[in-house]
């Protein structure tokens, strides 16, 4: 769908306008992401031929086949769910629908671990679900054991999905509805229109939700251990935490991040030179469902809410009742701080995701960008215990060869200056969110013709001006959701947070790690409620705020 | 020149207001959130930089025991010595990670793990200092802490087994090694091999019993598992009383806290070996950092924290066993009976951790 150079100008009238500090945010994003990466690829200056030796002889085919068949699954159901609900709601009317719109989204304000270990108490042997099964049809029913491959990504996929159904749910509303209803007029049936119209114009914002899942589902550390499913990710904590083999948990890494290259250059080499560009938003006239598909429509939307919010969030507040002697001083300062971050990390991530997304337009495409882009976009995928000993071990190299010996040279006494701050913090959280704001605002960018800018410029408006008054508008949707997506992920992130807060800074997730790490799942129960709660604010308000 | 400048100045201005038109409503007021948000980092950090600084004798802890355990230690400690314990809590791998790469300029005085294994990897690497004190030496025995005192016990956790008491009567049960006979198909329940108090437990069977004995012992626990390990201890009990499997090896604290939210558990414990080795006890300790900043603060909390009236309160916080022999466990505790120890040096459960790992990969123990 080329709606492109509906008005070409001629180069030498844009030119004036082409400054070249617009590739330096990229370059400053993608060298902060080199940072970690540059030390996990170091790694393999130590070989640790023991460890590997050991794993390809027992380990290693059953890790690939758990990961790889996790990847798939999560894979395909994240995109069936998302898509399907996105377009439910985007273009359909029916009972419901209204507020099933922004609640769908609410799952992804619970962390992958949490929805765990409430998934394996609810539904395990000892759950009662089973309990009462057993009560009725006795022992000697089989009921499937959540604790198996499908177990774990149905839990991945019920918290990842929103990923997927937001981004191409505004991806459908801003499509409108004109291009089916031509394809209809032309003789397609409402499947062929979807699959051949609205589906390849969606794709952007789909690949962008899936790649995010899946980045996700393989750096995912927290909800595998619960459910004691070996991947390639607990093969890292295992090199590291039972063999004390840093250099081979950073080899297996780079692994991974081969593979997360290699995705992400296939979709692009997949996608071509395609790009898809829309009108900007209209009204929508929603196909209205009638009788069946009418319910069977809500039932499939309120199915999802509840089984991955509805319950997670009951059996949250049944243990949290339990224990509201916790909320203490102690618990506020907890929330407090873990605002503080994700606020911060949120706009500085945005910022820089929509500096970047800009700068590159404005740039002929360079091969270099597109390479500095895919490197910028590596920390998502890494665990993030992973990349934050790497963030670690970079900062402490930096304190130690530049900035001691810039202390010594001012006669000042050798301080740590960088690791334990809270800007080291906060850089680490940008490192490892930037591809999750980068990828709603280059998405949504994608979307606006350049001709609007060309319009623009031939009116006089310089480079700033376009930026402000013809994208930043149009990118409102996208900017939201990439801030948001950043907030909430920082707020439940897990490892970075422990390893590099500053003394005193513990947050909620910290507090949920502590809890669940000695197995006091109730006690865990409040914090993670309020992480939940708290991160349903933006969730909402930006709903609201992209509502049609 | 000044024109110019004024000018780009001015359109700078512009811009800023350029882009606060173009968010309407709602989004203003999520910016102006944001903003206050940074103005919160800024007057916490403030907070927080400031009272760190101030206090001159402060003794920073790494600790990989949870701060609801540790906590009000340190409180006590505070409120005694008029000396201030600031910390952090992660897990073991991550801090020594960290101590490692801060190197001398680490802020760390003292290092407190929740297992053996990783304070024998800590001294293994280098990132604890050798210390003098007569007074732990009269307070711990020789097999919980390092001869040299890189590292000391603090607390003591048995891990030993627990059944369903309606299905399994208490004489069937007899050793670690029985359960791997064929009578128990299908009934045993175990946790993940990948959480280090099984580790240590394999590791010290690795010192007693040799690598092809315990080899063969594992495959047979492996061989009897009614379902895949679960990743918790309470997790694995809880599917005894459920009537999944009828036996599982847990550290007693886990019994402890079920039995206190479940009343009428349908489990016990039972001690295995009493007539040979004795139950595997592993400990909860800390060491002093090689590039302390306060090394004589932290061993002085160190030497505090091992005498009487410190441990009962550090070994109750959790349900466990104190390390100084003199010091009994609390009342709940001893209802569960005595049992005879495993002396094994725990050191073992360091040494041989590696090796325990393979051979549990081996065995198909996951």
């Amino acid at each position: 769908m080329s709606l492109s150079n509906a008005v070409s100008l001629p180069p030498e009238l844009l030119k004036p306008h082409r400054v070249r500090w617009w590739g330096l945010p990229l370059i400053v994003v993608a060298a902060l992401v080199m940072l970690p990466l540059v030390v996990i690829l170091f790694s393999w200056l130590t070989p640790a031929p023991e460890v590997w030796e050991h794993l390809l002889e027992t380990e290693f085919r059953r890790l690939m086949i758990n990961t790889l068949s996790l990847l798939l699954g999560v894979g395909i159901c994240v995109a069936v769910l998302g898509v399907g609900l996105a377009w439910l709601v985007a273009t359909c009317e029916f009972p419901g629908r209204r507020w099933l719109d922004w609640s769908l989204v609410l799952p992804l304000a619970i962390p992958p671990y949490v929805l765990a270990f409430i998934f394996l108490g609810v539904f395990g042997y000892a759950g009662p679900v089973q309990t009462l099964w057993r009560s009725i049809v006795g022992t000697g029913g089989t009921f499937p054991d959540i604790r198996s491959t499908c177990g774990v990504i149905v839990v991945m996929v019920l918290v990842l999905y929103p990923y997927v159904y937001m981004l191409a749910r505004n991806a459908f509303l801003s499509q409108g509805r004109e291009l089916m209803d031509a394809a209809r007029l032309l003789g397609a049936s409402p499947w062929r229109a979807f699959w051949h119209v609205a589906l390849p114009m969606a794709r952007p914002a789909i690949a962008a939700g899936t790649a995010l899942a899946l980045m996700e589902t393989l750096a995912d550390f927290g909800a595998v251990s619960v459910f004691n499913f070996d991947t390639f990710t607990t093969a890292i904590y295992k090199s590291w935490f039972g063999f004390f083999n840093l250099s081979a948990a950073a080899q297996l890494a780079s692994l991974l991040l081969l593979v997360v290259f290699l995705g992400l250059w296939g979709e692009s080499k997949a996608r071509g030179r395609a790009r898809t560009y829309q009108t900007p938003p209209r009204i929508i006239e929603r196909f209205e469902l009638t009788g069946t598909a009418k319910w069977a429509a809500t039932t499939v939307c309120c199915t999802v809410l509840f089984v991955a919010f509805v319950i997670p969030i009951g059996q949250l507040i049944m243990w949290t009742a339990g224990r509201l002697q916790d909320v203490d001083h102690r618990y506020w300062s907890l929330v407090a701080r873990t605002l503080a971050l994700g606020a911060s990390a949120a706009t500085l991530a945005s910022l820089l995701a929509l500096l970047v997304a800009f700068g590159r337009r404005q740039l002929k495409e360079a091969p270099w960008q597109r390479a500095a882009v895919r490197v910028a976009s590596l920390g998502y995928a890494l665990p993030g215990s992973v990349l934050a000993v790497g963030i670690m071990l970079a900062f402490a190299f930096i304190d130690q060869q530049l900035i001691n010996p810039l202390q010594a040279l001012l006669g000042l006494p050798p301080k740590q200056w960088l690791l334990g701050s809270l800007a080291a913090l906060i850089l680490a959280y940008i490192v490892r969110f930037f591809s999750v704001a980068y990828g709603p605002v280059q998405s949504s960018l994608e979307k606006i013709r350049p001709s609007f800018q060309e319009a623009a410029h031939t009116l006089g408006a310089n480079q700033w001006q376009v930026l402000c008054r013809v994208y930043l508008p149009l990118l409102r949707p996208g900017l939201l959701s990439a801030g948001l997506l950043v907030l909430v992920d920082t707020m439940k992130e897990m490892p970075a947070t422990l390893l590099m807060r500053p003394f005193g800074w513990d947050t909620l997730a910290v507090r949920v790690y502590e809890m669940t790490a000695e197995g006091e799942w109730e006690r865990a129960a409040l914090p993670a409620l309020t992480l939940v709660l708290i991160s349903l604010i933006p969730v909402l308000s930006i709903m609201r705020g992209s509502r049609r | 020149m000044f024109s110019l400048n004024h000018n780009s100045f001015m359109s700078f201005i512009f811009r800023v207001v350029d882009v606060a038109r173009a968010l309407p409503g709602l989004s203003r007021r999520l910016v102006s959130f944001l903003l206050m948000m940074f103005i919160m980092v800024g007057v916490l950090s403030g907070c927080s930089k400031s009272s760190n600084e101030e206090a001159a004798s402060v003794i920073t802890v790494y600790s990989a025991r949870k701060e609801h355990l540790i906590k009000p230690i340190f409180e006590l400690y505070t409120k005694e010595t008029g000396i201030e314990v600031q910390y952090i809590t992660d897990s073991a791998g991550p801090l020594l990670a960290r101590l490692k790469a801060e190197g001398e300029n680490s802020p760390a005085d003292l290092f407190m793990t929740v297992d053996a294994g990783y304070l024998w990897q800590a001294s293994n690497e280098g990132v604890l200092a050798a210390i003098d004190s007569s007074i732990i030496e009269a307070n711990v025995p020789d097999s919980l802490r390092s001869p040299t005192l890189e590292w000391t016990g603090l607390s003591q956790r048995a891990r030993t087994m627990v059944y369903a008491k309606e299905r399994v009567q208490p004489e069937e049960l007899s050793t670690y090694e029985a359960l791997a006979d064929s009578k128990w198909k299908g009934r045993l329940c175990l946790r993940t091999s990948k959480k280090v108090y099984n580790q240590s437990l394999v590791a010290t069977m690795i010192k007693t019993m040799g690598e092809a004995k315990t080899e063969a012992l594992i495959r047979g626990w492996v061989s009897n598992l009614a379902t895949e390990p679960y990743s918790n201890d309470t997790k694995a009990m809880e599917a005894v009383a459920a009537g999944q499997c009828d036996v599982t090896i847990v550290n007693t604290y886990y019994f402890g806290r079920l039995k206190r939210d479940v009343p009428d558990l349908p489990l016990a414990l039972f001690w295995p070996n009493q007539n040979d080795r004795g139950v595997h006890v592993n400990v909860s300790g800390a060491g002093v950092t090689r590039h302390a900043k306060n090394p004589e603060g932290a061993k002085a909390l160190l030497e505090w924290m091992t005498t009487p009236a410190v441990q009962s309160m550090f070994a109750e916080l959790n349900q466990e066993y104190p390390v100084n022999p003199a010091v009994k466990a609390s009342e709940e505790v001893r209802s569960w009976g005595d049992f005879k120890a495993d002396t094994v040096n725990v050191e073992a459960a360091g040494s041989l951790q590696a090796e325990a790992i393979k051979l549990m990969d081996r065995a198909g123990y996951h």
